[in-house]
């Protein structure tokens, strides 16, 4: 059933670059609305069906490459059913968010967000590292496209970046993933790339911390985490919406999924031993993210640079070593996904109607369009971490998790969430409060369709901060059949 | 001789009785569609008759050639590459040759000498083979009469082919004067002078060879040669020709235990890395599609010898590497063989030069700047293009990344991790040009799209066919996989 629904996404993106010549219109977004809906609707019934004993909602297996070992191995336990739903709803979002901006090719561009996404699925679902891998890479193609074609002024620039960081730390992670076959062949003589065998893998101290660094450097380029950050607010500002809903929305999550799921379990010892470097690289990105988001002038540059401090928080949560740490980074995952989504949506819609988006042509747009500057407001003091939404609770539990673990660092990164409420309140200030920019006469506020996702997903971020013991309920039992927990 | 080895030379002997067949049908009745089709007829025979040969079992011909699966897995692939050639060249002719019937003998003669050089077991038939496929190049890359560039690189190729066949030709003396046997056999226990000599004479082989596969520091006609020659032989050279040397290459190794000496051993490493980092580093200052794909095949032979390192390391029974070379072999083929078909698809019948859309030096569309926005123009080709490029540039979802996929866990395997290193480093640097030709693909059109030259649906549906199979491959390798470890298994 899991690859029935990422073919399901792969064969709607077909059908929606078809559909462009085939019927024209509204036919591809109308496609790709259908399939992520059709998606979420599954994901939702999976929760509702429950689990079985071993904690999955849904597995597949599948014969594939026999010659290495490798088989199409899909497990949805409660940690993958719940990022599921998250892409699923966030593709909803993508697809609702990009609606009038996307003009040219809009068959294609429906076709590739479908492709990120059937990847994105894919990765949170695998659990063979081949099979793993493979996705991974699929997320990457249709995400270049969507900057390289749609994005903005600077376009060539910031889409080879993206792709030239995400790629090569692939590579480093390829080799890793390889080597750790090998000497797992080597030393047991079963070839396999499964993640469940590879778990039994007993190598030496030498080799682990290797092959550790190779998974993390992909998966903190993704994060991204200090000092592997920089094509992040280079891709965010010029990816057209859409893009920039599933790039700080589920792609990064991806890189975050990645740590819990492979690099920590994989390689408990090195982890552990290389944990309070993780966490300052955490720390560092925390406080490093908010002082720059504090010092841009560009909308949505900054709101790039603070979901780094965001994603801070994960890592530092993730390599706490402990519950209410990894819970912590879950928690943060789901909330960024909604309140950065909400934000990259609100600076396309400004960008759209002022064709800027410095926060110098802005100022007063509260008196043109107060549903966007009500909003705005909302999703900036979820982002700050205000107490009752979801945010507030990813951080409070991850910094919780860090403090048992090393107190200075959980205190310098407790001033992040000042340096947070600092760059949040000056972009509410800038764009939407003070005295009305004499450049802009008249704004369209936001409609129906807009405001409809923005309540969707502020009911969201409402749910998790006020009841997110059905967030933490749903990684519990991942989290602890990880087993690296003490 | 048996009637097993004559089954087993069906091929062989189709291939060459078909070239007598089409002699004498282009001297009694001069038309290019029947050329065309005939050479069509003879490179589908000699396909079918492949599995004739196969029934036959392993044959040795007189010491001369071995006709056994890894042969035929060559010469099946030629064949194919050669059908694919043929169509393209097809469209591609008419507006640049008067006289286009010979052009489909060549090939045919040079798809026999490349499928000998690959079932050669000894030195005659080596050059044999080798001689008879390059004698033909020349004449197929100087076959268009308009145009300097053409002739430029067939000369060029001339010249220096000539005088690596040169080159490999006194290594053979040297290695004859040691092991006084013209096959490809293990030396047995030598004196110091002998061994000496015959690491010479094996050294000496190799640089011809390396110059053949154009690998870092012989790689210096590859890019004007690749953009003088007309886009379908391009193709062919870029496939054919290589697969060719490297397939005696690598079974010369096997046989003669040609990297036993660490001293060639080191050689081929160190040629192996220059090539795989110099190619591509070389490649990124191209804004010539057809220049950058011949630095790009640079690094990609150099990858290959990854496979030829594992396989033939001494004391090594496992058939991984033999295994990876095939299937990257095979990879390499298709993908190749998709960006040239391309290439000629676009270059062919050119509109009066006011018109085209796609202006080049050589009457090709070779330069980037013309492939700007093509994917709206011409989505299918647009498509095959890119999924050729990041099918070079080994992304999964395509033949191109299994194909990698198989060269580093030989390479894991066989622990050259220098070269495993450099295959990493040579794959980053490539994204970005390989990259740089999806970017061109998918740039927007400013204005109106101006209206395009006529592609035909041969051509069209040729390199689609390539395009599905590089995706096909690429999701699903289980029956290339199978297939290969059937022909090196046990």
């Amino acid at each position: 059933m899991i690859l029935a629904v990422i073919l399901l996404l792969f064969v709607a993106g077909a059908l929606a670059w078809a559909s462009e010549r085939l019927a024209g219109g509204n036919a591809p977004r109308l496609v790709s609305l259908l399939a992520f809906a059709i998606g979420l609707l599954w994901a939702v019934l999976e929760w509702r069906a429950g689990a079985t004993v071993d904690g999955l909602y849904a597995q597949q297996f599948i014969e594939w490459i026999p010659r290495f070992g490798i088989n199409v191995i899909l497990e949805l336990d409660g940690l993958s059913l719940l990022m599921v739903a998250l892409t699923m709803f966030l593709g909803i979002v993508a697809v609702v968010s990009s609606w009038d901006e996307i003009e040219t090719g809009k068959g294609f561009f429906q076709f590739n967000i479908l492709w990120v996404m059937a990847g994105v699925v894919g990765v949170f679902t695998a659990l063979d590292l081949f099979l793993f891998f493979f996705f991974w890479e699929v997320m990457l193609i249709p995400m270049y496209f969507l900057i390289a074609i749609w994005g903005h002024e600077n376009k060539g620039y910031a889409s080879m970046k993206f792709f030239l960081f995400t790629q090569i730390s692939g590579l480093l992670m390829l080799l890793a993933i390889l080597a750790l076959v090998y000497f797992h062949y080597a030393a047991s003589g079963e070839l396999t790339f499964s993640y469940k065998k590879l778990l039994q893998a007993n190598l030496g101290r030498e080799v682990t911390v290797w092959l550790m660094l190779g998974f993390f450097a992909a998966f903190a380029t993704k994060l991204p985490s200090v000092p592997l950050h920089t094509w992040l607010p280079d891709a965010h500002t010029q990816a057209p919406t859409a893009g920039s809903v599933i790039l700080a929305g589920i792609l990064l999550k991806t890189g975050a999924y990645g740590l819990i799921r492979f690099a920590v379990p994989l390689f408990p010892e090195a982890s552990q031993d290389y944990a309070q470097w993780a966490m300052l690289l955490g720390a560092a990105s925390i406080l490093y993210g908010g002082a720059m988001a504090f010092s841009q002038s560009d909308f949505k540059r900054l709101v790039a640079y603070s979901s780094i401090a965001h994603m801070g928080f994960v890592l530092l949560g993730v390599y706490a070593f402990n519950e209410h740490g990894m819970q912590g980074a879950v928690v943060t995952m789901v909330a960024h996904g909604f309140s950065t989504a909400a934000l990259f949506m609100m600076a396309g819609a400004l960008q759209q109607r002022l064709h800027s988006r410095q926060m110098a042509r802005m100022g007063g747009l509260w008196t043109h369009a107060p549903r966007m500057g009500a909003m705005t407001l909302f999703f900036v003091v979820a982002s700050v971490g205000m107490p009752g939404l979801g945010n507030f609770v990813g951080e409070f539990l991850a910094l919780l998790g860090a403090f048992q673990k090393n107190v200075p660092l959980a205190v310098a990164a407790t001033a992040g969430i000042v340096v947070a409420a600092v760059y949040g309140l000056h972009l509410m200030q800038r764009s939407f409060q003070g005295a009305p920019n004499p450049d802009v006469a008249a704004m369209r506020d936001f409609g129906f369709r807009e405001m409809s996702v923005m309540v969707l997903m502020m009911l969201g971020l409402v749910w998790v901060g006020v009841y997110p013991q059905s967030v933490l309920d749903l990684s519990a039992d991942t989290i602890a059949a990880l087993g690296v927990l003490p | 001789m048996t009637a097993l080895q004559l089954q087993a030379l069906a091929p062989y002997l189709v291939l060459a009785g078909g070239i007598v067949l089409l002699l004498v049908l282009v001297a009694w009745l001069r038309s290019h569609v029947v050329a065309f089709a005939g050479s069509l007829a003879v490179l589908a025979a000699a396909l079918v008759s492949v599995r004739l040969a196969v029934d036959a079992g392993d044959q040795s011909i007189d010491d001369l050639l071995r006709v056994d699966g890894y042969a035929l897995f060559f010469l099946a692939l030629f064949a194919l590459a050669a059908l694919a050639t043929a169509v393209l060249s097809h469209r591609y002719l008419p507006s640049r040759a008067r006289h286009r019937q010979e052009f489909y003998i060549l090939l045919v003669i040079a798809t026999l000498g490349a499928a000998v050089t690959a079932s050669a077991t000894n030195f005659p038939g080596f050059l044999l083979g080798l001689e008879v496929l390059s004698i033909s190049l020349y004449a197929m890359i100087a076959y268009p009469e308009e145009g300097r560039p053409p002739l430029e690189a067939a000369a060029k190729y001339l010249v220096l082919s000539g005088a690596a066949s040169s080159t490999m030709l006194f290594g053979m003396a040297l290695i004859y004067l040691v092991t006084a046997t013209l096959a490809f056999v293990e030396p047995g226990e030598l004196v110091r002078n002998d061994r000496v000599i015959l690491s010479l004479g094996q050294a000496l082989l190799l640089a011809g060879v390396f110059f053949k596969l154009s690998l870092v520091p012989f790689h210096m006609w590859t890019p004007d040669v690749y953009q003088g020659a007309p886009a379908p032989v391009t193709g062919f050279v870029a496939t054919v020709s290589k697969g060719a040397v490297f397939a005696v290459l690598l079974r010369y190794a096997l046989d003669a235990g040609l990297l036993d000496a660490d001293v060639l051993r080191t050689v081929v490493v160190v040629v192996a890395a220059l090539s795989m980092v110099g190619g591509n580093l070389l490649a990124l200052l191209q804004a010539n599609l057809k220049r950058l794909l011949a630095y790009s095949s640079i690094a990609h032979v150099g990858y290959l010898l990854i496979a030829l390192l594992v396989a033939a390391a001494p004391g090594v029974e496992t058939g991984l590497g033999v295994e990876a070379a095939l299937v990257y072999m095979a990879g390499y083929f298709l993908m190749t063989l998709a960006a040239f078909g391309v290439i000629a698809v676009l270059s062919s019948d050119p509109a009066p030069a006011s018109e085209s859309v796609l202006p080049g030096g050589s009457g090709d569309a070779e330069e980037l700047s013309a492939y700007e926005g093509l994917l709206w123009k011409r989505p299918l080709l647009a498509a095959v293009l890119a999924v050729a490029a990041l099918s070079l540039a080994g992304i999964p979802l395509t033949v191109g990344f299994i194909a990698k996929f198989y060269l580093v866990a030989a390479g894991v395997d066989g622990a050259v991790w220098v070269l495993v290193w450099a295959l990493i480093l040579g794959s980053a640097i490539g994204i970005y040009y390989y990259l740089r030709i999806v970017f061109a693909l998918a740039k927007r059109p400013e204005g109106e799209s101006t209206a395009s030259s006529r592609v035909r649906w041969e051509g069209v549906a040729t390199v689609a066919v390539l395009g599905a199979t590089i995706l096909a491959l690429g999701v699903y390798p289980g029956p290339v996989v199978d297939f290969v470890r059937g022909l090196t298994g046990p």
